[in-house]
């Protein structure tokens, strides 16, 4: 019995092929409708997937487990700050000892100074940014050593005048050679140059890491020592001066699911030794999940658009098969004399309009794959297509054909053949 | 002539039909009781309006009478459901129809093993029983030929070996020479009376006296009733 089922199933089949390669343009047409669904929906979903699959790599590179602290120079400036002039704000060391110590869930806390100077070495100038931090630093923002070493704490605790450079720093500052122990000076005062580091995303000074290419790493004793707290900015001829005693402050929690109640607790904690919001609190965990939140509604939003596609495209196939159907009233008629039942009927134009759809489904998915890889080739965006996204478009262009297949061939199979044979 | 041990294929008794029409109930039959044995050659005919057609097509199991009992083969097929009653015309009726009703698009083998196709018989044995009966109605060298590359009367000829490929009880034929010349016409009549000479029961419905007259039995239809019997 089961054979006689799978012979006809397979008759079926090719006599839908068949009739549909009957009517090859008018076939092509309805399946283009489902085509251009489904091939959109899979090239949106993978260039959205890629991008928000890089916002999520960036905030990693951050840190799941960290809390970044920022100083932040205050609005209402006028209102505090003594002299015009000088502008008082910023995150303090006494802010790093008090975190230290009161919150159990931080495991360390690594305090950074962060100052524009020009380096020199040989007759090279570079303008870089004075990190002067610990020997944490290296903990929370893992890069791979080139040459020499990372600081160390008996640089920290000897006030040392050593200095970490990256791999764009050492190329642009020392030339080829890249020259372990040599002496860079910044503002006068000599460096010696005892590591290199890689750096992340050399060239794009903007993505979301901590550090940047431009950055020399000092001992903060060492920086706090020689360049103190005091910063002056020179623009449009007039001085600024700045008294920040750390631009940023980098938590490390000791697990993941703390990261947001300890975000709140340092929050208040600011909030009480801080009269004005003078600083900046980030969480990039927290930023993970509303990227992911935004991808979710992002998902959403296309599952709509492509709901609307897939509809119009099963309107497109419901109208042939109606069409089809009136067609072949006569041929109906002589299968139903000669004994077919209804449920053969059915089958058979429903078979037609699955032919179609996932036809139409397979080829939308052979586009869905060409656009993300064109975008990416041409326009070197990442896409990424996953493989649920092509199984959802082929399933949901299955239900399609179903769908608005069943009413044609219902309609089909339930003309009164006698009717039927009368129709010209 | 009428051998009395030879079985009933079709026993009718006092069958009616009854189209209702809103307002109006038109009896199509009125009470119509007739047997026929099997292999025997029946004419039925009778002017429009006269009920043939519907007879023929309460016989073919398309309709269902209103009143009265139908045995096809000794089996009361009167009332039975659309599904039996398909399952009926598949596995005991040929059709041969006045405008050939074959389907365009598939070819002359494909058409004339198309019952078997709903029986679920292999593709070789299809292929096999069609190019049989392709032979026995002269049409073996057309087997791959669509039905628009055959003049009218190849096409009755593919529509009478399709009637045949299941070895029916019945073959019921509608007007089968109403679209034909007369040279034609008699072909296809020597083929149903070949059939006939072969055993098979035949049951044609046609307004030609000239047609008619090739059939051993006949009977005239008039207002639903069988009104003469010969």
């Amino acid at each position: 019995m089961k054979s006689v089922f799978l012979i006809r199933l397979s008759r079926d089949l090719k006599l839908g092929v068949k009739n549909l390669l009957l009517h090859k343009l008018r076939s092509v047409l309805t399946m283009l409708g489902l085509v251009f669904g489904v091939g959109s929906v899979i090239a949106m979903l993978a260039i959205g997937e890629g991008a928000s699959q890089e916002t999520i790599n960036q905030i990693r590179k951050l840190g799941s487990q960290n809390i970044l602290l920022e100083a932040q120079k205050p609005t209402d400036e006028n209102a505090s700050g003594r002299n015009l002039n000088l502008s008082v704000y910023g995150l303090l060391y006494q802010d790093v000892l008090r975190l230290q110590t009161s919150f159990p869930t931080i495991q360390r806390v690594i305090p950074a100074k962060a100052i524009q100077k020009p380096g020199r070495y040989a007759k090279r100038t570079l303008d870089l940014r004075i990190i002067g931090t610990t020997e944490q630093w290296f903990d929370v923002v893992p890069r791979e050593l080139i040459a020499g070493r990372r600081l160390s704490k008996e640089d920290l605790d000897k006030h040392a005048n050593v200095a970490v450079l990256t791999e764009y720093g050492a190329r642009r500052l020392l030339g080829k050679s890249y020259a372990i122990g040599g002496s860079m000076t910044v503002d006068g005062k000599a460096f010696e140059i005892i590591g290199i580091i890689k750096n992340e995303n050399a060239g794009e000074g903007q993505s979301q890491t901590l550090d940047r290419q431009t950055d020399a790493y000092i001992p903060l004793s060492t920086v706090r020592e020689r360049f103190g707290d005091l910063t002056f900015n020179h623009t449009n001829g007039s001085v600024t001066r700045e008294l920040v005693e750390l631009h940023e402050v980098v938590i490390r929690v000791d697990r993941e699911e703390n990261v947001e109640a300890t975000a709140q607790a340092v929050t208040r904690m600011l909030e009480t030794f801080h009269k004005r919001k003078d600083y900046q609190v980030n969480v990039p965990l927290a930023l993970l999940r509303q990227t992911e939140a935004t991808k979710r509604t992002f998902s959403i939003v296309l599952g709509a658009i492509a709901g609307i596609s897939l509809l119009v495209g099963g309107i497109g196939i419901m109208n042939i098969m109606l069409a089809s159907v009136t067609e072949r009233t006569r041929e109906i008629g002589i299968r139903r004399a000669i004994g077919a039942r209804r449920s053969q009927i059915v089958m058979q134009f429903l078979i037609e309009s699955l032919v179609l759809s996932s036809l139409g489904g397979l080829i939308g998915i052979g586009l869905g794959l060409l656009i993300p890889f064109a975008v990416t080739t041409f326009a070197s965006m990442p896409t990424i297509v996953t493989w649920s996204s092509l199984v959802l478009s082929l399933g949901i262009s299955v239900a399609v054909g179903v769908i608005f297949g069943i009413y044609p061939a219902i309609r089909a199979a339930r003309l009164d053949p006698i009717v039927a044979l009368r129709h010209d | 002539m009428a051998d009395s041990s030879v079985p009933y294929a079709i026993e009718f008794e006092n069958l009616t039909k009854v189209y209702d029409m809103g307002e109006e109930k038109v009896h199509a039959l009125r009470g119509v009781t007739l047997n026929i044995r099997k292999g025997e050659f029946w004419a039925i005919m009778g002017s429009s309006g006269s009920g043939k057609s519907t007879l023929l097509q309460v016989l073919g199991c398309l309709d269902r009478p209103t009143s009265g009992i139908y045995r096809l083969n000794g089996q009361n097929v009167s009332q039975l459901d659309d599904n039996r009653l398909s399952d009926i015309r598949l596995a005991h009726i040929g059709f041969v129809f006045q405008s050939f009703n074959l389907i365009p698009q598939l070819t002359v083998e494909e058409n004339i093993a198309l019952p078997l196709f709903y029986q679920g018989v292999s593709e070789s044995l299809c292929r096999e029983r069609a190019a049989h009966f392709a032979k026995i109605v002269g049409l073996e060298e057309r087997l791959f030929h669509r039905p628009s590359q055959l003049s009218g009367g190849q096409q009755q000829r593919a529509a009478i070996a399709r009637a045949l490929v299941t070895d029916p009880v019945v073959v019921l034929a509608d007007e089968p020479t109403g679209n034909l010349d007369t040279a034609t016409s008699i072909e296809i009549m020597q083929l149903f009376r070949k059939m006939h000479q072969r055993g098979k029961t035949i049951v044609m419905v046609t307004h030609e006296p000239d047609i008619a007259a090739w059939t051993e039995h006949r009977i005239v239809m008039r207002d639903g009733l069988i009104h003469e019997m010969s």
